[in-house]
């Protein structure tokens, strides 16, 4: 399987530098002027980064000179030791942490368990599963909203994990991607293991599972950076300060007279973005290939 | 598998037969099934497929936050919640609102992503990952991180408006006035989801078989004709899929705003997803459902025409 991908890429990456290089033999002038407007693009893209970066470690003082300045004049650590001073940053990134990794399991197993089953196995009822699954791929948020704190406050799980886990795993986009990818396994693969006489979970466990390692691993990068980055949920459910995951906490704090305190909330998005800053970077190629894969990012 | 069962069961054997070994081994097999989607279909059950449900039962009712202790006690009041919503002047203004973002957010988004992709996948050989991971890092980011930078950024002397300054333009206070609000709200959203858009676009482009364009070129079609009369054609099933996947996004429009103005100023950047959420705050949960299941009928509505504008043309 891995090896039939690079394959695919490099045959890929063959093509386009041969079009390439006749395209630029065509015309060099349209090569620079291509360079040129990506890079301009790609500034105009970054200072957002770049401000946040340069501005969390400036003054409050400086923060408010007019005009603004690009370096900072005096380098200053005090805006990121309010977090973890007066604001309990190491409770609210544990929590992210926490609910991150308890969805990303979740979804791994409940997805790819149900997967196999709508993929290869036969069921009554499969089809209206499946055809449930594509629905609620196109239902809005808001529309479960109000039930779902309903159902939650029901269940006495205000202000738990569960409640910031659970409704997640019931993620149909994760479903379609395995069904999808697990179809695409030869049925001979999984005739023979069960002519050898494996039973289902062991067919599921030792055949099925270690041939969905890039399926897993895109499904993996879209729900932690979807966790990592909730926010409207963990808003409303997160109402006491020890739940609070790092947007909830970062949202709070800026209400009110802390909403122009700059310099402590640049610092709290550099705690925030950094950590899927450096993930993306590092696994760029899984992500881009994921989404390409699924078309959602 | 359903190969072998067809194989090994005779055919003239109805497939309710409750005996034979064939038998016995599908019913097995669904009781296997059953057991791998259990987890997932108990959970879908209860945080998707009930909630989905109450949400449309609670749109006929005047169910308000105080009645949560007895739900089956609130009365039936049929369409009125429906009825009372286009009469009330806030959620049709946030329809506009919301169409004005979709309307302008959509074309603009897939122009930039696509303009971007095009450029990577032939314009240039060297630092493509550069390019590549640069565009994406917008989409990996936390709204609420991004919009503390934004709100810095946009602020009447912020940076921006120091650019501007610097060729000769007085920016507006973009986050203050009911005519900059929205283009501010849309900036941002181009900003984070043109990466996406680039990626699928690229995957697109180089599914196009380079014959073809080499035909084109051949011929004497210039790039820009090659461009439209090639590119774009053979592009439509991912240009449709880019749409689809981005108007499903974009009319939930809410937490740009949320984090951002909190609607204003003057409701001028208050969505659907906004004003039903403002409704669950208020209690109203009736309403908030109501408004909720127009705007599913309006995802669902905007999909269809897609699917359709984009194929009668094949």
């Amino acid at each position: 399987m891995g090896s039939a991908t690079t394959a695919t890429a490099v045959s890929e990456r063959s093509t386009r530098t041969r079009k390439v290089t006749s395209a630029r033999r065509r015309s060099p002038s349209g090569t620079v002027l291509a360079y040129t407007a990506l890079t301009f693009a790609l500034v105009a893209t970054l200072i957002p980064f770049a401000w946040m970066f340069l501005g969390s470690v400036k003054t409050e003082a400086e923060l408010r000179q007019r005009p603004p300045t690009w370096w900072p004049q005096t380098f200053t650590w005090d805006n990121f030791a309010a977090w973890f001073g007066r604001l309990d940053i190491g409770t609210f990134f544990m929590n992210s942490v926490v609910v991150a990794v308890f969805t990303v399991l979740g979804t791994l197993v409940f997805c790819s368990m149900v997967g196999y089953a709508l993929a290869k196995l036969d069921f009554p009822g499969k089809r209206l599963v499946f055809t449930l699954v594509l629905v609620t791929l196109m239902v809005p948020g808001v529309v479960t909203f109000v039930p779902l704190f309903v159902v939650v406050s029901k269940l006495g799980m205000v202000s738990t994990y569960p409640a910031l886990i659970l409704p997640f795993l019931a993620g149909p986009l994760g479903v379609f991607l395995m069904r999808q990818f697990i179809q695409d396994i030869p049925d001979s693969l999984i005739e023979a293991a069960r002519i050898d006489g494996a039973g289902e979970l062991r067919i599921f466990l030792r055949v099925v599972m270690p041939l969905c390692g890039p399926a897993l691993a895109t499904l993996a990068i879209l729900t932690f950076l979807g966790s990592w980055n909730n926010f409207l949920w963990p808003l409303v459910v997160a109402q006491s300060e020890d739940m609070y995951t790092l947007p909830v906490a970062l949202s709070l704090y800026s209400v009110g007279q802390n909403s122009t305190n700059y310099g402590v909330l640049l610092a709290g998005s550099v705690l925030i973005i950094t950590p899927v800053l450096l993930l993306f970077v590092a696994l760029q190629r899984y992500f881009i290939q994921g989404i390409a894969a699924t078309g959602i990012k | 598998m359903t190969v072998l069962t067809r194989a090994v069961a005779p055919a003239a054997l109805p497939r309710s037969a409750g005996h034979g070994p064939a038998a016995a081994r599908r019913r097995r097999t669904a009781v296997v099934a059953y057991l791998f989607s259990l987890p997932f279909i108990a959970s879908f059950a209860i945080f998707m497929v009930f909630p989905l449900i109450s949400s449309l039962g609670m749109s006929f009712t005047d169910f308000r936050s105080t009645d949560i202790p007895t739900p089956f006690a609130v009365a039936f009041v049929g369409l009125d919640q429906y009825t009372a919503l286009f009469q009330n002047e806030q959620f049709v203004r946030s329809m506009v609102n919301t169409l004005y973002f979709v309307g302008v957010g959509i074309p603009l988004t897939m122009a930039v992503a696509l303009a971007l992709a095009v450029a990577l996948n032939g314009a240039i050989t060297r630092f493509r990952t550069v390019f590549r991971v640069g565009f994406y890092a917008p989409v990996v980011t936390s709204i609420v991180a991004v919009a503390v930078v934004w709100r810095f950024i946009l602020q009447p002397d912020g940076l921006l408006n120091t650019l501007l300054a610097a060729i000769g333009i007085t920016g507006p206070d973009w986050l203050g006035s009911t005519a900059w609000s929205m283009p501010s709200m849309i900036l941002m959203a181009v900003w984070r989801n043109m990466g996406t858009l680039m990626i699928i676009f690229l995957a697109g482009l180089q599914g196009i078989p380079q014959e073809v364009v080499e035909a084109a070129e051949v011929d004497g079609a210039g790039a820009w004709q090659r461009f439209v009369r090639v590119t774009l054609p053979m592009l439509r099933p991912t240009l449709l899929l880019g749409a689809v996947l981005l108007s499903v996004g974009y009319l939930q429009f809410f937490e740009e705003p949320f984090v951002m103005t909190k609607g204003g100023p003057l409701d001028s950047t208050l969505s659907i997803s906004y004003f039903t959420f403002n409704q669950f705050g208020f209690g109203n949960y009736g309403t908030a459902s109501a408004a909720s299941y127009v705007l599913f009928v309006a995802i669902a509505l905007l999909s269809i025409v897609q699917f359709r504008a984009f194929r009668t043309k094949e």
